[in-house]
């Protein structure tokens, strides 16, 4: 490498490309599973729940669930491969070649994030594909779909990141996506409208980040939103940013990195 | 056994007799402290200059800093104070060249375990900055008798080819400096051999070697200099000629039938040592000088009239030395 280089992109690319080849390697867990676990939402939610409530604002159920569930995997998977990546070679012991390398944060975090949120953006692709095989789908702003798929997935890859940093064991990796992402995804309107609800829960699932997500995204789908896009799209660029102060202060101080 | 005139290379012609001096140091280490979090504070104002091309060798009981210096100038452990310069390079103002220049073997096997040899090696050279080199990857392998297996998955791989893999790793970025930490621990004799011969080799063509042991015969085959850390200080820094001086000393213990109160005056010459119970005398003479003296003293013991009943030899190793060094440290 030049030593002058601005950046070190064989360093990005190598890490990048290292990150791809483990999905790729881990296929069935990596998209496999996530399409099965998919499909079976469709057939438990769609068709059962969907005998009942056969459509919400104008959708039918089976389609409303769409987005909802896409956001699922996205957020799960990008915490989960972003977190994986990063613990990983701190718990075997590996980060030391990471550390002793001439990379620079930046370069690190565009390494990992990008092969984590990769990963998810083709992830939430499939299961979009695999959707349309069971509910005729419509999207009405494609722009707009892709914008709030990879925003969600560098922000949640970002959030995985930090997460798999903090992290000290391989429970703590999983407390948080299982506590708190889990539920608060299951309750920020994947498989309702949140106007279903009454007026209290309605207002206290405001607090719930994810619904902002999963309401612009359903919008780029169907034009429907609880809540509006700019709300969605600021909220979620908001969490970019805290992620990103959060990382970056990671660098910085070296925090459970260098000693 | 070739140590001190490599034939070919980037220094050659270097005599080890004027050792590097005319050269700047490679590798400048400056009043570096560190003082973990937990309060332990693992090094206190380390200095250490290591020469360009030599082969150095940092000596030290478990835990007495050398992995946390090498982890301080490789980027992986943050300093508590002081500066370190790789070729003039400081490792904090300018990480990227001076981390470029150097090749890092720690002593546990971390690898990714699902990961081909290949595949690893050529992550570990992207990392490093530095484009595909295909050809460059097949000569680490094959140097390090890996090419067969470079399609094979680290975690199919025995533990010294599992060592080898971390060398091939560490060397895929064509490096200046090479650390290799404990690189012998638990490796057999044979691997053992065939890295000295590797490590001979990289110093040939120019690479500076930094290698921390407690095998102290490793320090005495391999390096030019020793260095010896202790309690996080360096208590001593030789080069090896100095080193093999001390080697060379003996001991003459003999066990005597009657305990004596004190040395008589007649003996005082050989600077003889009592045992605290009296029953032993021990002899310590340098077995390279022409008549070391024990024949002597033997007559002149019996013509004292003071009997031993055993007698015994013993080699002063540089592990005694070392241990004693480190034991008179407060």
């Amino acid at each position: 490498m030049n030593p002058r280089a601005a950046m070190n992109l064989h360093a990005v690319w190598a890490i990048y490309r290292m990150e791809m080849a483990r999905a790729f390697r881990t296929v069935l867990q990596s998209i496999v599973s996530p399409v099965i676990s998919t499909s079976l939402y469709f057939v438990v939610f769609g068709s059962a729940i969907g005998s009942r409530i056969t459509e919400i604002d104008g959708i039918s159920y089976g389609a409303f669930i769409v987005p909802g569930l896409i956001m699922l995997s996205l957020l799960t998977q990008s915490i989960s491969n972003a977190s994986f990546a990063i613990y990983f070679p701190k718990f075997v012991g590996s980060i030391y070649e990471l550390l002793s390398a001439p990379v620079s944060y930046l370069e690190i975090v565009i390494a990992y994030v990008g092969g984590a949120a990769t990963k998810s953006i083709i992830l939430g692709l499939i299961i979009l594909a695999t959707a349309s095989l069971f509910v005729p789908l419509t999207i009405l702003h494609p722009f707009w779909m892709l914008a709030f798929l990879v925003l969600t997935a560098v922000t949640f890859s970002l959030f995985g990141f930090i997460i798999g940093i903090w992290a000290k064991s391989f429970e703590q990796l999983q407390l948080v996506p299982l506590l708190i992402i889990t539920p608060l995804t299951f309750l920020g309107g994947s498989f309702y409208s949140i106007n279903m609800l009454p007026e209290v829960w309605r207002t206290v699932t405001l607090f719930n980040p994810v619904v902002y997500l999963i309401s612009g995204f359903r919008w780029s789908f169907y034009g429907k939103s609880d809540v509006s896009v700019g709300v969605s799209l600021g909220m979620t660029v908001v969490f970019l940013l805290v992620c990103i102060t959060i990382v970056a202060w990671i660098f910085r101080t070296g925090y459970r990195l260098r000693n | 056994m070739r140590l001190h005139a490599p034939t070919f290379g980037l220094y050659q012609g270097t005599s080890f007799k004027q050792p590097f001096s005319s050269m700047p140091s490679i590798l400048s280490i400056s009043g570096v402290s560190k003082t973990y979090a937990t309060g332990f504070t693992a090094l206190k104002e380390v200095n250490l200059d290591i020469q360009r091309g030599e082969i150095f060798a940092l000596l030290g009981p478990n835990g007495a800093g050398k992995t946390t210096l090498i982890s301080i100038v490789c980027g992986i452990v943050n300093r508590s104070s002081g500066t370190v310069t790789v070729d003039g390079h400081d490792i904090n103002k300018d990480y990227r060249a001076a981390r470029s220049l150097i090749g890092l073997v720690p002593q546990e096997l971390t690898i990714d375990a699902f990961e081909s040899v290949w595949a690893t090696v050529n992550y570990s050279r992207g990392l490093f900055g530095k484009p595909a080199n295909p050809a460059f990857v097949e000569k680490v392998l094959r140097d390090l008798s890996l090419w067969d297996k470079k399609d094979a998955k680290a975690i199919t791989l025995s533990g010294g080819m599992k060592r080898r893999l971390m060398i091939a790793k560490a060397l895929s970025h064509e490096p200046r400096i090479l650390f290799l930490d404990e690189p012998t621990a638990g490796v057999d004799v044979e691997l053992r051999q065939d890295m000295w011969a590797m490590v001979r080799r990289l110093r040939d063509d120019g690479v500076t070697i930094i290698l921390t042991t407690h095998y102290i015969e490793e320090a005495e085959a391999m390096a030019d200099r020793v260095g010896v850390i202790n309690r996080g200080e360096i208590i001593l820094v030789e080069n090896k000629a100095e080193l093999m001086r001390k080697l060379g000393r003996k001991r003459l213990v003999l066990e005597l039938r009657n305990p004596l109160t004190a040395i008589p005056e007649a003996f005082s010459h050989y600077a003889l040592e009592l045992s605290p119970d009296g029953g032993q005398l021990t002899y310590t003479y340098d077995n390279q000088a022409e008549r070391p003296g024990v024949a002597s003293l033997i007559r002149d013991l019996e013509a004292g009239g003071i009997q031993f009943r055993d007698i015994d030899t013993q080699n002063s190793s540089l592990e005694e030395i070392f241990v004693n060094l480190v034991r008179r440290e407060p």
